[in-house]
């Protein structure tokens, strides 16, 4: 079962039993909701920003492992980064799974981050991983943190997603 | 054709025997030997229905009721043949009262649209179960919304039995229709469908003549004998590929008085008598709603289905997935930190749980890396997700050919990924 723990990594476990930044941020600048309609899966991204700079980066949600553990570890990763820098960070996280953004990127370029390289072969898997970062690029778009920014993860998954039975 | 009444032609039924006609059962998966676990989503096919599927395409692949050629004579025959099986199958008193659609979803859209829409008016009911499936929500809530009527749900208890009281109690003047699942996909429960059949027909609200009743019978015809009869219901929709047949076609059976007044969903050619720039009649049900040239393929794939399962011992073939059911419900419910979702008595051939620390996702990721297919989701139910307060559950759902060993291998799996996630 080789294929399957490259899937589910030790770190990856880790982080969906004990997800770092794993609260609502009641002063932040900016936030988004995301969900996965086909599959449940659902995260708000909490930021707040000291001028360009992610000072707090937090989320809630619930769903699948590589789902929370992804949301958890870009939090980690993202936190004290720019804006732009993070803008670059959410690209190179989705061309590491997809073809989009001039993928595929290098992994090592991703740090901790290449855990996910995995989920490439799960084809139906990867909007799961995806799901935080597009909330969190939705965050970084909205500027007014009234209301919560609905981005949908799902557009990284092929056509093969299925929902009926 | 070989066309056999329900056990006369039955053999002794042996699994093991069966699995050799189903091809696509033959296969590994991840390196394991292939699982199939996702009946209820749909069945595979044995070789009599691809053969079927074939035969059309490689010797009578012809458009129907048009030609005069001899192909089209065959396609023609293939066609309304299986309108008769499936009559036969369902044991509807006429082979008229059989409508072929693209599927269930279809079917009862078609009722919604045909039959219900023209009777709706404001502040007027559709009354169903808070147990369906989508496909037996929302064709409702699209016209009662157009019309503004509303949709109402009745409520099931923790087992997931229906509140026979609460559907009593629903039923009112305003009532159109009631529209209910025979077997919930999600939970497996088999609903009363006899009996709430009789309940809304005795309905006597405001001088009225009971109220109609379909039933999605998508999970019911693979499993129960359906007969139309005995349920005494108005409308019954069923999808081949359930039922070990082709995708993209399906049933609605309707009384001939109903379907006779409903004008057509779909408008082309097969379906008029005449046409004429002043005016176009249409023709005489079934023919009114099959606007087109139909799935001819599909038609003789169900018909070739539906004869594979009349010529098998039927009483043994659900005493045997019964038995594989409960089978998983006693080895899963033993398994510490698994959950049942749906323990009404008399349950068919469908076991909904949920694992803790492991998310449904991440169950049927783990249990297809070792082979085993089952279905992880809302299962198109997600009123019966927020009844039972879980965002998704993992389904197993069992077919003919599935084996005891496979029961295993399921719960084997499933203690394979508590192990994973170290829970």
């Amino acid at each position: 079962m080789s294929d399957l723990r490259e899937l589910y990594q030790e770190v990856i476990l880790d982080h969906n039993k004990s997800p770092h930044n794993f609260r609502e941020l009641p002063d932040a600048d900016r936030h988004a909701h995301g969900d996965n309609p086909l599959c449940g899966d659902v995260v708000t991204v909490y930021l707040r920003l000291d001028g360009d700079v992610l000072r707090e980066v937090a989320f809630q949600g619930g769903g699948c492992a590589i789902s929370q553990a992804s949301a958890s570890m870009m939090t980690d990763v993202v936190k004290g980064k720019t804006i732009e820098e993070a803008r670059a960070l959410v690209r190179m996280f989705r061309s590491l799974l997809t073809e989009e953004d001039g993928g595929p990127a290098d992994p090592s370029e991703l740090g901790k981050l290449a855990v996910f390289e995995g989920v490439k072969e799960y084809p139906m898997r990867v909007k799961c991983a995806t799901l935080a970062w597009h909330t969190l690029a939705a965050a970084l778009d909205h500027h007014d943190a009234a209301d919560a920014v609905e981005a949908v993860g799902a557009h990284d998954a092929p056509a093969i997603v299925t929902t009926e039975e | 054709m070989t066309v056999s009444t329900q056990s006369t032609q039955a053999t002794a039924f042996d699994p093991a025997t069966v699995r050799a006609d189903f091809p696509a059962l033959h296969q590994e998966v991840h390196g394991h030997p292939l699982v199939y676990l996702d009946n209820a989503a749909t069945t595979q096919k044995p070789r009599a229905v691809i053969e079927a599927v074939e035969r059309f395409y490689t010797r009578d692949c012809s458009n129907i009721h048009r030609g005069v050629h001899t192909l089209a004579e065959r396609a023609t025959a293939i066609y309304e043949g299986a309108r008769k099986t499936v009559a036969r199958f369902i044991g509807a008193p006429s082979p008229n009262e059989v409508v072929f659609t693209r599927g269930t979803t279809e079917s009862i859209n078609l009722v919604a649209r045909s039959f219900v829409r023209p009777r709706l008016a404001p502040g007027d009911e559709v009354v169903v179960t808070w147990m369906e499936h989508h496909a037996n929500i929302v064709p409702w809530q699209i016209v009662c919304e157009e019309a503004g009527a509303t949709v109402k749900p009745v409520p099931f208890d923790d087992r997931g039995v229906l509140d026979l009281d609460a559907f009593e109690q629903a039923l009112s003047d305003r009532t159109r229709l009631v529209a209910v699942g025979h077997v919930s996909n999600a939970l497996g429960t088999v609903n009363p469908v006899a009996r709430l059949v009789e309940i809304a027909h005795a309905y006597r609200g405001g001088g009225g003549s009971g109220i109609p009743v379909l039933v999605d019978g998508a999970q019911a015809v693979p499993h129960l004998p359906v007969d139309m009869a005995a349920l005494g219901c108005d409308f019954y929709a069923f999808s081949a590929h359930k039922v070990y047949g082709p995708s993209g076609v399906g049933v609605l059976w309707g009384k001939a008085e109903h379907l006779a007044e409903m004008p057509p969903m779909l408008g082309g050619g097969d379906m008029i008598r005449t046409v004429s720039f002043d005016g176009t009649t249409f023709a005489e049900p079934p023919s009114r709603f099959e606007a087109g040239t139909p799935n001819i393929e599909g038609a003789g794939g169900l018909a070739a289905a539906l004869e594979y399962l009349s010529g098998l011992d039927r009483d043994a073939v659900a005493r045997h997935e019964r038995a594989l059911l409960e089978h998983a419900v006693d080895e899963l419910g033993r398994v510490p930190g698994v959950h049942l979702v749906g323990t009404a008595p008399g349950r068919e051939a469908i076991v909904s749980f949920t694992v803790d620390g492991v998310h449904p996702h991440d169950v049927g990721t783990i249990l297809d890396g070792r082979g085993v297919a089952i279905r992880a989701g809302h299962h198109c139910a997600q009123p019966i997700m927020t009844r039972f307060g879980v965002p998704a559950t993992a389904r197993a759902s069992f077919a003919l050919y599935n084996t005891h060993d496979e029961v295993e291998a399921l719960v084997s799996a499933v203690r394979y990924a508590q192990e994973m996630f170290g829970v």
